[in-house]
């Protein structure tokens, strides 16, 4: 019951508002607010009451021969973690939308949708089965659609919402192939049945041909594909960064704490059986590595203060998959929430200064906020801290755990996460230095006054949250460590050398940044000192151009090919050519319908004649 | 004597030379008497079986068809006449108002 009480009230409330309330933005948004911190509430209840919760009525959804799709809730240390997370950066964020939102002529709307993401969102938490999750999944791709463009009317949200969408759907198509996959391998898409298979089939001898081997391995990357296109790894990231566009509680809500991380909640849902493909967790471990790196890169380059954000998202995206790739979802899912936690805080403080400055999203246009915004100052800071990893916040022990496991593994992969590591206290320092350090660059900068008390209070209480959630009292860092899906993942050793490499990182990447970025003018400082890698890395390395060529090129050409193939041959050829050869034909039949009686008759002589000739020669 | 034979050949030559005339000549007048001719044949043979096989029914179905002929040939001719006086021609091309 309470489960689905967990599950259904957003649906409800987004009904309510969608039904009767788009005229009401006030009492829209009280409802959609208070039914998120309504949520939380029976969400600490419940995880309070663990697994004695009783359990949920099952609602057999779809019955057809043997393929039985219940929509039962699951409830096991993992699922609680992630609504822990889910519902209560949710409710925080609802909050800080009712400062943030608060004379936008939307709003009723934006808080339908908001609600209607908490539903699907959650939907996923709790899905117990492929289907059920897959369902939600796409729920969550249209809010997160929706949301995205919020603002329909600027083009750049509209295009940005149909970008994301459609490299979404790209990644979810892989997805359901590999669902379809699971079935015809397994017979069940059930996770719990689907645990009990793969626990016998380990231990009982582990003998696979290498047929059902390379089957396994294609349905392993398939269900990458959608957590690639969900969590923005390497092929399809391109739609994170333009994500942006939406406004800003989303890009903390949506782009940041949670849908993003649904990827990598997948991958350790159905870890247990990722775990007996090796070849396809190296595959993943690559691809989060690389798109770890790349985007810590790109956000180096990067001038406006979201973009930034975005790109560190996808980088620190990247390193949980590369966690989970590695054989550590434990240290994946203790990094996801804490990530929630800080990169929501910074989300947040980004949009509490945005606010403060008119929407001027370009941070070479801030400066000099520090004292003028302090409580948004101290609460960026504190995120700022915990993402770029130093010693004692909860950022650091995290990504200390996942490059724990790097370092026992992969030696390389270890160096690609020092990099990372490297790189975002650079460019978060960057960041600092640009928006708050220095004097105010622009007069919307000069004129910045400190945000409301109900956006201020969320930041508040999620920096605390980001500080202290590494520490074992709060119970998030011992979560998952002995969950029984992850108990084939042996823990890695602690190693002193990379202790120390971790906790030094940081320092320097703070340091470096200073250096370069102390002295704040109007330009990057980058683009003066290295102007070619700087456009290399503002440019994104021109993934999104060279998409762009590959569908004109590409696609067009391959239009115009099936253009000509059916200009030609299907409508010469097929149609007209049928059309036409029954008129020649009859055209040729008509001479013979000369409508003359003496013609009918030589017909019928000559027919007799040879009648009469045919029977003769038979006899 | 006459052979069934030579009634035969008597008879298919009549036969063609009708058909030829229906075929061959633009006058519906001698199409009509062609028609006749064509009749008539099936007339001989039929009295050329009758003969060879000494059965009186086909002499007594050639009497029924004449009596058939006479009145048939009474039609044909009131409604040649008619077309004649309508159209001023007995050339069957430009008879063709049946066509569609």
């Amino acid at each position: 019951m309470l489960l689905w009480l967990i599950l259904l009230l957003p649906l409800a409330s987004f009904a309510v508002i969608g039904l009767f309330l788009l005229n009401r933005p006030r009492l829209a948004s009280m409802v959609s607010a208070g039914t998120a911190v309504t949520t939380a509430i029976l969400a600490l209840a419940a995880i309070w009451k663990g697994n004695s919760v009783e359990p949920a009525a099952v609602f057999s959804w779809l019955r057809v021969s043997h393929l039985r799709i219940d929509f039962t809730p699951e409830w096991d240390r993992l699922a609680q973690l992630m609504t822990f997370v889910v519902t209560f950066v949710g409710a925080l964020i609802h909050v800080y939308s009712l400062g943030y939102m608060k004379n936008d002529a939307g709003k009723a709307r934006f808080f339908a949708y908001m609600s209607l993401f908490m539903f699907s969102m959650q939907g996923i938490v709790l899905a117990g089965n492929f289907v059920v999750m897959f369902v939600f999944w796409e729920l969550v791709g249209l809010s997160s659609y929706l949301l995205i463009g919020f603002w329909y009317e600027k083009p750049g949200a509209a295009e940005a919402g149909k970008k994301a969408l459609l490299v979404n759907k790209l990644g979810d198509f892989g997805f359901m192939v590999g669902i379809l996959m699971v079935w015809s391998i397994f017979q069940t898409v059930d996770f719990q049945r689907l645990g009990e298979m793969a626990w016998l089939s380990v231990t009982g001898g582990n003998e696979m041909s290498a047929e059902l081997k390379s089957w396994l391995m294609l349905m392993g990357l398939l269900l990458f594909c959608g957590v690639a296109g969900k969590s923005a790894q390497l092929p399809l990231h391109v739609w994170l960064p333009d994500a942006m566009e939406g406004p800003t509680p989303v890009s903390a809500l949506i782009h940041a704490a949670t849908m993003v991380a649904a990827g990598v909640y997948m991958l350790c849902r159905i870890f247990f059986f990722l775990a007996w493909i090796p070849d396809v967790l190296t595959v993943i471990a690559w691809v989060g590595g690389a798109t770890a790196l790349f985007a810590a890169l790109c956000a180096v380059a990067q001038d406006d203060i979201k973009r930034v954000l975005a790109y560190s998202t996808m980088s620190q995206l990247g390193l949980m998959v590369m966690g989970v790739g590695l054989g550590g979802p434990a240290p994946a899912m203790f990094h996801l929430t804490t990530h929630a936690f800080f990169k929501a805080l910074l989300f947040l403080a980004a949009g509490s200064v945005l606010v403060a400055l008119h929407h001027e999203q370009n941070i070479w246009r801030m400066g000099g906020l520090r004292a003028k915004l302090p409580v948004t100052f101290l609460a960026f800071l504190a995120g700022m801290l915990a993402l770029s990893g130093v010693p004692g916040l909860s950022g650091f022990f995290s990504k200390d755990e996942i490059l724990m496991v790097a370092f026992a593994r992969d030696k390389v992969l270890f160096g690609v996460g020092t990099a990372v590591s490297f790189l975002t206290a650079f460019y978060m320092t960057r960041l600092m230095a640009a928006v708050f350090a220095g004097r105010a660059r622009s007069e919307a900068a000069d004129h910045a006054r400190e945000t409301p008390a109900v956006m201020l209070m969320p930041l508040v209480i999620l920096a605390l949250l980001s500080v202290a959630a590494g520490y074992s009292f709060l119970g998030v860092k011992d979560a998952l460590r002995d969950f029984a899906g992850f108990a084939s993942a042996a823990q890695a050793g602690h190693s002193p050398l990379a202790f120390w490499i971790l906790a030094g990182v940081p320092f320097a990447g703070i340091a470096a940044g200073w250096l370069m970025y102390r002295d704040v003018s109007r330009n990057d400082a980058l683009a003066c000192r290295a102007p070619l890698l700087h456009r290399l890395l503002a440019g994104r390395l021109w993934f999104d151009e060279l998409y762009d060529a590959l569908v004109r090129h590409g696609q067009g050409g391959l239009t115009t090919v099936l253009n000509w193939f059916d200009t030609w041959v299907v409508d010469c050829c097929g149609v007209k050519g049928v059309s036409l050869s029954t008129m020649c034909l009859g055209n040729l039949l008509r001479c013979f319908h000369s409508g003359n009686l003496q013609t009918y008759l030589i017909y019928l002589s000559l027919a007799l004649v040879i009648l009469i000739f045919w029977k003769l020669a038979l006899f | 004597m006459i052979a069934a034979n030579d009634c035969l050949l008597m008879s298919g030559a009549l036969f063609a030379l009708g058909v030829a005339g229906v075929i061959l000549r633009r006058n519906i007048l001698v199409q009509l008497m062609s028609l006749e001719m064509i009749l008539n044949a099936a007339n001989l043979a039929l009295a050329g079986f009758s003969r060879a096989h000494g059965n009186l029914d086909g002499q007594v179905m050639v009497f029924f068809i004449i009596t058939v002929a006479a009145a048939e040939v009474a039609v044909g001719l009131a409604i040649v006449v008619i077309l004649f006086r309508l159209k001023k021609t007995a050339h069957v091309h430009e008879l063709a108002g049946l066509k569609l």
